[in-house]
C-alpha cells in the first residue's frame, strides 16, 4: 500500500486576485470577497496522486491549512478521489509565513500517520514563494525534490524523477518517504465528475486545531513566523500615458507611427 | 535583541571545532556578522546574479560595518575566487570537489548550514535560480530562520534590519525578519546592477572539506540542458507579454505572431502560465525573469505589480487592454483600449505594412 499525502491550499481565485489589498492594521492580506479556490498547481499534485492510485494500491490523504471555508477545496479533492480529508483550522494558525505553514503541515502529516510520498504544488498563486515544500521536508526530516515534471521510475523504496530546470531538467533518484513539489508539466488534471461529487458528500473531513496537533501556539501562525510585513508603500509610475484613439485601424496605425518615431521598431 | 538571539543559537547548535580553529571566533561585541552571498556557477561560469548580489551585499555590508563573504560550491573552481573578490567579496569559502560538481541538495545544504552555524552571518543572499529556489528554503528551515522570496530591493532600515521589498497587491511591501538570524532573501537576476569588477582586489580563500559521510537520499544523477528556442527574454530589445486577457490559445498564437513579426521575445504573466499557454521560463516579474527592453508591449494583462516589477527600465511601454480602468494604463507610455483579439491582428498588419516600406 502506497500512502500518499497531498498538501493543498485554498487561494483567492487568481482571476479576481487583483481585488485583494493589504490590511494596513494587521499587515496581512484582506481576502475581501474574492472566492477561495484550489491553488492551480495543487491540482497537478492531486492528479499525480490519483494517477498513482490507478496504478498501485494507494491511499490518498488530502491536507490543507486554512480558514473554515477552505474545507470546500478539501471536499473538492475528496470528490476527485482522495480517501481522507484533513483541514488544519484554528485561529492560532492565521498569519503564518511559509516557515510556520510548513511546520504546521508537518505536524498534520505526522498525525495522519505513515506516508511514502507527500505531493505539493510547486508554489501557491498568492504567496509564490516555493518554500513550503522544501521547508516541510526539513521539518519531516525527509528528502525533497522540487519542480518535478515527470515520474520516471518507481523502485522499491526509491523513485527516479525529472526535476524541471529553466533550460532542461535534472534527473534525480530520491529515497522514500519524500516530499515532491510538482509543476504543471507533470500531468493534465482531471475535472470533477458528478458521481465523485455525490460520493464526496458522505466523506468526513477532520478538522484539527492547535490542541489536536499538540503544538505550542507560539510556533504556529503569525507568532511562529520569523518574517513579518513591516510596512507597505505604493509604487509610483514615472510615465504619462497617451491613450491612442480612433478606429481600430487608426489606432494601430498611430501606435506604429509613435513606435517608429521613438526609434524602437 | 541580537545578543539574546545569538545566545539561543549558540545553545542550540553545536559548533565544529576544527572549523572554529581554522577561521577564528568572530567577536560578538558589536561586530555584525558577515553578509553572505551563496554564489552559483554552471559549468565553471559564475552566474551574473551572483555577481550582482555581491555588489549589493557590498553596499549593505559597508553600511553595517560588516564584511562580505561568499560561498561557492562546485568542482575545479580554483581560479574562480578572484572574480568574486573583484566583485566585492572579502572572503570566499570554496568547496571544490568532484562530489560537488552537480548540485546535490543534501550535501550542499549540509555544508552551508554547518558553515552558517559557525560564522553566523547577519544576512544570506541567494539568486532566485533553479538551484537557489530549492537550496534557500532547505538552508533557511535548518537554520530556523525566515526567508523572503524574489525580492526586488534590499535595504537597511533605521535599526540596521534588512528590509526585503516584494511587490504585493497593488503596491510594495517590506518584509523583515526581526528576531531570527540570518536574514535570508532570494533575488532574481537583473534586480541589481552587475558591479564593476576591480581586478586589483584580493581576499582570503578558505577551502571547505566535503564531509566523509555523504547523505544519499537525494542524488542528482544527470543534468540535461536543452537549447532554448527563439530570442532570450533577458536580452531581447523587444518584449511582447501576454496575460489572462489574451483569452485562449488562439489569442496566444496571435501575440506569439506579434512577437515574431517584431523579432521580439514572448513573455507572460503567472495567470498565462496557469492557463497552460506559456512556459514558466517565459514568466516576467518578481518570481520570473527581469527584462529591460527598448520596447515592451503588454497585451491583455492588468498591470499587477508582481509582473510590472519585472520590466526594469524599458524605454517605451505599450498596453493593450479592453478595460480602461486596468492599472496597466497608469504605468505605460501608450495605451490602446480595445479587445486584444481584434486589435492585435490589426497591429500586425500595420507593422508588416511599415516593414515593407
Amino acid at each position: 500500500m502506497l500512502n500518499i499525502v497531498v498538501c493543498v491550499k485554498a487561494v483567492p481565485d487568481p482571476k479576481e486576485a487583483d481585488k485583494i489589498r493589504i490590511d494596513p492594521v494587521t499587515k496581512t492580506l484582506t481576502r475581501a470577497d474574492v472566492p477561495l479556490v484550489l491553488n492551480p498547481l495543487d491540482k497537478h499534485a492531486m492528479e499525480a496522486a490519483l494517477q498513482l492510485k490507478e496504478r498501485f494500491d494507494a491511499h490518498i490523504a488530502v491536507l490543507s491549512m486554512g480558514p473554515p471555508e477552505a474545507g470546500r477545496i478539501v471536499r473538492e479533492c475528496l470528490a476527485l478521489g482522495a480517501d481522507q480529508g484533513v483541514l488544519l483550522c484554528d485561529r492560532a494558525f492565521a498569519g503564518a509565513d511559509a516557515y510556520a505553514t510548513a511546520y504546521t503541515l508537518a505536524k498534520g502529516i505526522e498525525k495522519i500517520g505513515p506516508y511514502d510520498v507527500v505531493f505539493c504544488g510547486m508554489a501557491s498563486s498568492d504567496g509564490s514563494t516555493e518554500w513550503v515544500g522544501p521547508e516541510l521536508a526539513t521539518f519531516l526530516g525527509v528528502p525533497v525534490v522540487t519542480r518535478v515534471k515527470e515520474l520516471v521510475e518507481f523502485g522499491e523504496g526509491w523513485w527516479k524523477v525529472k526535476a524541471s530546470l529553466e533550460d532542461g531538467y535534472r534527473l534525480v533518484r530520491v529515497k522514500l518517504p519524500a516530499v515532491l513539489t510538482v509543476t504543471r508539466e507533470l500531468n493534465t488534471p482531471r475535472t470533477l465528475s458528478f458521481s465523485g461529487i455525490i460520493k464526496a458528500r458522505k466523506k468526513e473531513i477532520s478538522e484539527w486545531g492547535v490542541s489536536d496537533l499538540g503544538v505550542p501556539s507560539d510556533l504556529v501562525g503569525l507568532k511562529g513566523s520569523p518574517t513579518i510585513v513591516s510596512r507597505m508603500t505604493t509604487r509610483e509610475s514615472k510615465r504619462e500615458v497617451e491613450i491612442i484613439g480612433g478606429t481600430r485601424e487608426e489606432k494601430a496605425e498611430r501606435l506604429v507611427q509613435r513606435l517608429v518615431e521613438a526609434g524602437v521598431i | 535583541m541580537g545578543e539574546r538571539f545569538l545566545t539561543e543559537i549558540q545553545g542550540l547548535l553545536p559548533r565544529s571545532e576544527t572549523f572554529s580553529e581554522r577561521c577564528g571566533q568572530r567577536s560578538m561585541e558589536n561586530t555584525p556578522g558577515p553578509v553572505w552571498v551563496i554564489a552559483e556557477q554552471i559549468d565553471g561560469r559564475i552566474l551574473t546574479v551572483s555577481l550582482q548580489l555581491i555588489g549589493q551585499a557590498r553596499k549593505l555590508a559597508d553600511e553595517l560595518g560588516a564584511s562580505v563573504e561568499v560561498v561557492l560550491l562546485g568542482d575545479e573552481l580554483d581560479e574562480h575566487p578572484q572574480q568574486l573578490f573583484a566583485a566585492g567579496a572579502a572572503r570566499v569559502y570554496l568547496g571544490s570537489d568532484p562530489r560537488l560538481a552537480f548540485y546535490q541538495p543534501e550535501l550542499y545544504t549540509e555544508i552551508i548550514v554547518k558553515l552558517a552555524q559557525e560564522r553566523q552571518p547577519e544576512m544570506v543572499l541567494i539568486g532566485s535560480t533553479d538551484v537557489g529556489r530549492e537550496l534557500a528554503p532547505l538552508v533557511a528551515a535548518r537554520l530556523e530562520t525566515g526567508l523572503t522570496a524574489h525580492c526586488i530591493d534590499l535595504a537597511l532600515d533605521e535599526n540596521g534590519v534588512l528590509e526585503q521589498v516584494v511587490p504585493a497587491y497593488g503596491g510594495l511591501i517590506s518584509i523583515i525578519c526581526p528576531e531570527k538570524r540570518p536574514q535570508m532573501a532570494t533575488v532574481a537576476r537583473g534586480v541589481f546592477p552587475t558591479p564593476e569588477l576591480d581586478e586589483s582586489r584580493t581576499g582570503e580563500v578558505i577551502l571547505l572539506d566535503v564531509p566523509d559521510e555523504l547523505p544519499r537520499r537525494v542524488q542528482t544523477l544527470e543534468i540535461v540542458r536543452e537549447e532554448p528556442e527563439g530570442v532570450p527574454l533577458e536580452s531581447a530589445p523587444i518584449v511582447v507579454a501576454g496575460g489572462a486577457g489574451v483569452g485562449d490559445l488562439e489569442g496566444w498564437r496571435q501575440i506569439a505572431e506579434l512577437a515574431k513579426v517584431l523579432n521580439g521575445a514572448l513573455g507572460c504573466t503567472r495567470p498565462a502560465v496557469d492557463e497552460g499557454w506559456a512556459g514558466l521560463e517565459t514568466m516576467i516579474g518578481q518570481s520570473g525573469k527581469m527584462v529591460s527592453p527598448e520596447l515592451y508591449i503588454g497585451v491583455g494583462l492588468s498591470g499587477e505589480q508582481q509582473h510590472m516589477v519585472g520590466i526594469v527600465g524599458a524605454k517605451v511601454m505599450v498596453a493593450i487592454n479592453n478595460d480602461p480602468h486596468a492599472p496597466i494604463f497608469e504605468q505605460v507610455d501608450y495605451g490602446i483600449i480595445d479587445d486584444c483579439r481584434e486589435f492585435v491582428p490589426a497591429l500586425i498588419d500595420k507593422i508588416r505594412e511599415y516593414q515593407a516600406t
